[in-house]
């Protein structure tokens, strides 16, 4: 199994939490993984990419081209972070607006749920419902049982539930 | 825990792992991003240990270096972390350490940062660690971070020298599983043999530690078990090879692996880049007539390579500045294979959107209150979250921890000996920096008499690198008690006389301070005016939060000029088309068209956005995203008409 991700958004959406999700996860399922972030200044709500590798892999940097899936949390990020994924990968974007992508309003479902922290979360279950990933939902579920601070769970799990449940 | 298990590490914290488990008794760090959780993450593997570790965040670089040294004299094992400029301020114990070698293993991380993300330069810690004669780990991943720690204590043990393990960003931040065992016990007690002719070395016994070192370095540029490691067909059957190291070489083996090349070209990876290896460096000379060296930043490998025939980035062949990313490293790969269809053009980073303060920061209004009571000032700054106040147009400089005041002092000087009208020079200097390095500056101000305004932003946190406590907080690393250094105490005893406090989000105070500051550098008996910004990082989980919270809301006195989104830059406040989010769901929550609210605080979605407003500019009234919104009401300030207001007071 060999599989390549990016995460992509600004600092401040919980793209951390999302690479720790799939490094995490990874580990749960007994494969390889590297990952890779950025930190400091540009966490200030600046533009932040992050790539996860799972399996065999030395290098932490996602090639041009290569990633099989993109989670992008915020729209305006397209155009700069779409030329990571594979022209024929999963591209699952936080917007409203619908296009040659998949899509979900995140912000807007979990706003709609008093909780718009729970955006990240509401589109990984979006992605996780279809793309095919190296795990499946009842692993996801235990690693964010494993990951969320216990104040955060229960709206970390019903943002994921969110998500995975829509269409 | 077993005695094995399998963990995801960050590179940072298996390379605090790697302490923790090799009997590092000793750690010592001043926060820099990309090495900042290495400390942070011995502090939480070492409730686990058996024995104490002394772990602190030290006041900056050198003091830090300094008591790790110490502590190694008495027959410990220490360690000090810090980011590639750190190095630069820790220089000084940094170089003379390798002439007096050490006891108990000694290593220096000193990360390095190509790109670079978050540093002022991109400056390679293993060609410093060549200059000061210190041997030189370079690990490709958080794994190999860990394994190199214990590698890197032995070696210094064997010699009796400093070991620099020398990480970059990629290792650093990059996440992996990686096995931990159980922590070595080493039961040290601390015996320090005296020995003047070494620990208190005069020059006349320098000549023959020069020599020493120098035969320290010829021995281990002997050591077969530090030897590049081999990777495909050796030997050689076209005489041409690839030699790389760090994250690099990650890149270039996966890469090669994917061009199916790795049985057809010998590879060849650099643990140790300096000394590199005698024998290596001979077999290369013989056996290679091709050699590509794949190395950031600086061409260190490749200068100890001597022959002429190195393609590198001495040579030109590879970029001679910047990361060096998997696509860069496979234009410059398919060049070197002679198999390039075409020179891809380096793809550009596109900026994406910058980074700004954080809703409710109080730098924000500490900057804007600076800028509006002097248009025309002279704004030294420094490093930290603050520098961001560039976007508030009140930062003109930020060069290296503690510059600014020194700086301010330059400027004054400058202005001041052409005579006529000096403009207001303000500078802004962050608690912790203040701490690093302020203090020398703040005193050579005072005693040349020079005449200017310190803000000092104290926020009570070091805020960019993770919140780590400063000096005046009065708590260590591990969150226990310490003793608390006043920073107004300091100011007082460095000789400024003039000294104020005020909390930044209340700006008319702030701007009538500064005011005042000001008449006082103007007087005849003027001199450094200081004020203390206090307000603490929102941010910070240690802050007592806000006692009052404010819901605002934009009035219809609102003509759309945007100044608060221009000026103020708070990213709660957003322009109406700038969001899509906010298309389609302005909720128009008072009856005036001027402003509205995105609907986050309702729980509920208004299907249109208001129809086009009858007064001119309306539509370009801000929007007040209440999901960012912290509610500090400080905005109140900022508007020229008073559009913003107070729509509502809670306790929080
Ligand atoms: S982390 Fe704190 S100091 Fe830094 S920008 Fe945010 S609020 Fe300001
Ligand atoms: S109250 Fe005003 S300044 Fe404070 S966070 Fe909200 S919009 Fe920004």
């Amino acid at each position: 199994m060999k599989q390549q991700i990016i995460v992509s958004g600004t600092g401040g959406q919980g793209i951390l939490f999302l690479t720790r999700f799939f490094a995490e996860a990874a580990m749960m399922m007994k494969l390889q993984v590297l990952t890779s972030e950025i930190h400091g200044m540009a966490m200030r709500g600046g533009t932040v990419v992050s790539h996860v590798k799972v399996g065999t892999f030395k290098s932490p940097l996602v090639r041009e081209g290569h990633a099989d899936a993109g989670l992008i949390l915020n729209k305006q990020n397209l155009p700069l972070h779409r030329s990571l994924i594979r022209p024929d990968g999963y591209v699952f974007v936080n917007t409203d607006t619908p296009g040659d992508y998949s899509s979900i309003d995140a912000s807007g479902l979990a706003l709609g749920a008093g909780a718009p922290a729970m955006t990240n979360l509401v589109l990984l279950g979006f992605a996780m419902q279809r793309g095919g990933f190296f795990c499946e939902a009842d692993v996801a579920r235990k690693v964010l049982k494993k990951l969320s601070p216990p104040a955060h769970l229960e709206l970390n799990l019903k943002g994921f539930d969110m998500g995975f449940a829509s269409s | 825990m077993n005695r094995q298990e399998q963990r995801m590490l960050m590179g940072n914290e298996a390379l605090g792992r790697g302490l923790f488990e090799n009997g590092c008794s000793l750690a010592a760090s001043y926060p820099g991003t990309p090495a900042s959780e290495i400390l942070s993450s011995v502090v939480t593997f070492s409730r686990e240990a058996e024995l104490p570790i002394h772990i602190e965040w030290s006041i900056n670089e050198k003091a830090a270096y300094e008591v790790a040294l110490a502590h190694s004299y008495t027959g410990k094992r220490a360690a000090v972390a810090m980011k590639q400029v750190g190095l630069n301020v820790a220089a000084d114990p940094f170089t003379r350490s390798a002439y007096l070698g050490v006891k108990g293993g000694f290593i220096v991380i000193s990360a390095d940062d190509p790109g670079p993300y978050s540093s002022q330069t991109e400056q390679d810690s293993r060609l410093f660690a060549h200059f000061a004669k210190i041997p030189v780990f370079d690990p490709s991943s958080p794994r190999e971070a860990k394994e190199m720690i214990k590698k890197a204590f032995e070696l210094s043990e064997r010699y009796e020298i400093p070991v620099m393990v020398r990480p970059t960003t990629r290792v650093c931040h990059a996440r992996q599983n990686v096995t931990c065992k159980k922590p070595r016990l080493l039961e040290r007690r601390a015996r320090f043999e005296k020995n003047p002719s070494r620990w208190a070395a005069t020059p006349q016994f320098i000549y023959d530690l020069h020599k020493l070192l120098n035969e320290k370095m010829d021995k281990i540029a002997e050591e077969h078990v530090l030897s590049p490691i081999p990777y495909a067909s050796l030997p050689s059957r076209n005489k041409r090879c690839v030699i790389a190291s760090g994250v690099a070489f990650a890149h270039t083996y996966e890469l090669l692996e994917e061009m199916g090349l790795l049985d057809r070209l010998d590879l060849f990876q650099v643990l140790l880049p300096f000394p590199l290896n005698r024998r290596f460096i001979d077999m290369i000379q013989s056996d290679y007539e091709q050699v590509l060296v794949v190395e950031e930043t600086y061409p260190v490998i490749e200068l100890q390579l001597e022959k002429g025939k190195i393609q590198g980035r001495k040579s030109g062949f590879v970029p001679r500045q910047g990361e060096l990313t998997p696509d860069c490293i496979h234009d410059v790969l398919e060049r070197f294979l002679g198999s390039a269809s075409q020179t891809h053009p380096a793809r550009v980073a596109q900026p994406g959107k910058r980074p700004s303060l954080c809703p409710g920061c109080p730098h924000r209004p500490a900057f804007f209150a600076i800028k509006k009571t002097f248009p025309k000032g002279i704004f030294p700054s420094d490093i930290g979250c603050y520098t961001l106040g560039m976007n508030l147009g009140a930062v003109d400089t930020c060069h290296c921890m503690g510059a600014c005041i020194s700086q301010g002092a330059g400027f004054y000087h400058s202005y001041a000996q052409d005579g006529g009208n000096i403009p207001p020079i303000v500078v802004t200097i962050g608690d912790s920096t203040f701490f690093h390095s302020g203090i020398p500056g703040l005193i050579n101000a005072v005693v040349q008499d020079a005449r200017f305004i310190i803000a000092i932003l104290d926020n009570s946190s070091t805020a960019m690198t993770g919140h780590q406590p400063a000096p005046h907080l009065g708590i260590k690393a591990d969150g226990t008690p310490a003793p608390a250094v006043s920073i107004p105490d300091i100011v007082t005893a460095c000789g400024v006389r003039f000294l104020r406090q005020c909390d930044p989000y209340d700006v008319p105070a702030f701007r009538s301070l500064l005011e005042e500051a000001d008449q006082y550098c103007r007087s005849e008996q003027g001199g450094v005016a200081v004020i203390i910004s206090k307000h603490s990082c929102p941010v910070d989980k240690k802050a007592i939060g806000p006692e009052q919270l404010y819901t605002m809301e934009i009035g219809e006195t609102c003509d759309g000029c945007q100044l608060c989104l221009k000026q103020f830059e708070c990213p709660a406040l957003v322009a109406p088309e700038a969001d899509s989010r906010a298309k389609g769901r302005v909720r128009i929550d008072f009856h005036t068209q001027g402003g509205g609210y995105l609907s986050s605080e309702h729980g509920e979605r208004e299907g249109v956005a208001p129809a086009a407003s009858p007064r001119e500019g309306a539509t370009r009234a801000p929007l007040i995203d209440q999901a960012l919104c912290v509610k500090c009401g400080v905005c109140k300030h900022v508007c020229p008409k008073g559009a913003i207001a107070v729509k509502e007071e809670t306790k929080a």
